[in-house]
């Protein structure tokens, strides 16, 4: 991750133990040339919940929104965790290198931010910011998000079903995969904590190979979202 | 901070003052000084920029480096000028230094191979300038460049320097095709093709997805797992001289 302070005023805001609610203006973009993003949900919470920790297996709801978009799940983990929640800014899919931009307020003690979305089309890639701890210092931040595998199932890379445990991804308009008779990448799925997504194979054949992703297309390099926070 | 050009007007108009004046002394540094302070000498900004080329097997085409008060080299998500297209897909780098908001423009004198390091120096004089901006090409690819877009060096101190790390971006201009014939690098001897005015990619800029490659089952591409990378691709440490 890389945290970028571009602009800082000097006060002494959030100076005393004390963190007050504060406004964000947010903006998440694609950084990505051929990936969408599945609808975002953005939560600002308390330093003891997490969505989702490297190297331990995902939790039922990240593997909703990992596999299918559905951010439902998460909605329900955060609501109860007394997060602020901004769900769907995009307003939907967020196509290639495009931003949604929107605001919250946060509550105290909601000093922690996270993103999580899907990426399409995988199997169970998502871009996740983790507790991001919220700066007290007016100014804008920039952090830059990597892409995971959420290990909850295989890459087959094959047109298929967005729901838990069953193969294949969704494939919704506009993501546009056309591509159809791969016999698919593999039926396993080795490491089955949350890791770095190793990135799409895909292949360069429309009607068989062994992935429904196109190799030239699907593609990406970290990091695939950025996250710019305005501290007010 | 005295600049060399009037050290040395001050010390030739002193040693002129001197033959005229007293024959026996002529090396040149007076025994007391000049009654007269020169003129105040034009504040000179000076940057020396340090590239590295970081990845395996992706030359660099000569680099464009600018210093500017305005405007930005790309906008990710919004389509590529003409500029920036023509050293994307080609490696030509003259349409971006000329580029109207250049203050100062500097090109490198070769292209820069993969591990290699090139210093170069850009200097504008009078106005301080803003930012500073480098782009250059991945030449054995459609349309992938790397760079820095308008980084601020309004607060950089003299001698005071800075190292980033950049990672690698699409043009958005030319499909990812991989062939030889429309890649201008080493891979295609030279002979693909580079800036086609033609846009038929999703004329928007992006990070880069990387390449494919032969060897991982594009099997139209001339490129091989040699030329494949990850970011970041290029290193550079700006230092402020003057």
């Amino acid at each position: 991750m890389t945290i970028k302070k571009l602009a800082a005023v000097a006060t002494l805001v959030g100076s005393s133990s004390l963190v007050s609610a504060q406004e964000l203006e947010i903006t998440i973009t694609n950084l990505t040339h051929g990936i969408y993003y599945t609808p975002f949900i953005v939560a600002a919470h308390d330093g003891t919940t997490s969505f989702f920790r490297s190297g331990t297996p995902a939790s039922p709801e990240l593997q909703q929104m990992a596999e299918g978009g559905n951010i439902a799940g998460l909605e329900t983990i955060f609501t109860a965790a007394n997060a602020n929640i901004t769900s769907n800014p995009a307003g939907g899919l967020l196509a290639p290198a495009r931003s949604t931009t929107f605001t919250m307020s946060t509550d105290d003690g909601n000093n922690y931010l996270s993103v999580g979305a899907m990426l399409l089309p995988t199997n169970d890639g998502f871009a996740g910011l983790n507790n991001w701890r919220i700066p007290s210092e007016p100014g804008t931040y920039r952090v830059n998000v990597n892409a995971y595998d959420a290990g909850t199932e295989a890459n087959d890379e094959i047109v298929g079903s967005g729901a838990p445990g069953e193969p294949g991804f969704p494939n919704p308009p506009p993501v546009g995969v056309v591509a159809t008779g791969g016999t698919g990448v593999t039926t396993i799925e080795t490491n089955t904590n949350v890791h770095i997504h190793r990135g799409n194979l895909g292949d360069d054949d429309p009607t068989g190979g062994k992935s429904d992703i196109t190799n030239y297309v699907h593609r990406w390099l970290n990091p695939v979202v950025r996250v710019t926070v305005k501290v007010m | 901070m005295l600049n060399t050009k009037s050290i040395l007007t001050t010390a030739i108009a002193s040693s002129l003052l001197l033959l005229s004046a007293c024959s026996d002394n002529d090396d040149g540094f007076p025994e007391t000084p000049a009654p007269t302070p020169p003129a105040p000498a034009p504040v000179t900004f000076q940057f020396e920029v340090t590239v590295t080329n970081l990845t395996n097997a992706q030359p660099m085409s000569p680099v464009a480096v600018l210093l500017h008060n305005e405007g930005r080299i790309w906008t990710t998500g919004e389509p590529a000028s003409v500029a920036l297209e023509t050293i994307a897909e080609g490696g030509d780098n003259s349409q971006i230094l000329a580029l109207d908001v250049a203050l100062a423009a500097k090109g490198g004198e070769s292209p820069l191979a993969p591990g290699a390091s090139q210093t170069m120096t850009i200097s504008n004089l009078e106005t301080a300038p803003e930012r500073l901006s480098i782009v250059t090409m991945l030449v054995n690819t459609n349309d992938a460049f790397t760079g820095l877009n308008a980084y601020d060096v309004s607060n950089m101190a003299v001698d005071e320097s800075i190292s980033l790390r950049v990672g690698s971006y699409d043009s958005g201009t030319e499909r990812n095709s991989e062939r030889a014939n429309t890649i201008p690098g080493p891979v295609s001897g030279g002979a693909g093709e580079g800036f086609n005015a033609e846009r038929d990619d999703i004329d928007i800029v992006t990070r880069h997805p990387g390449i494919v490659s032969q060897d991982d089952g594009f099997r139209t591409s001339e490129l091989t797992q040699a030329h494949r990378w990850d970011d970041p691709t290029m290193n550079i440490t700006i230092r402020r001289l003057q």
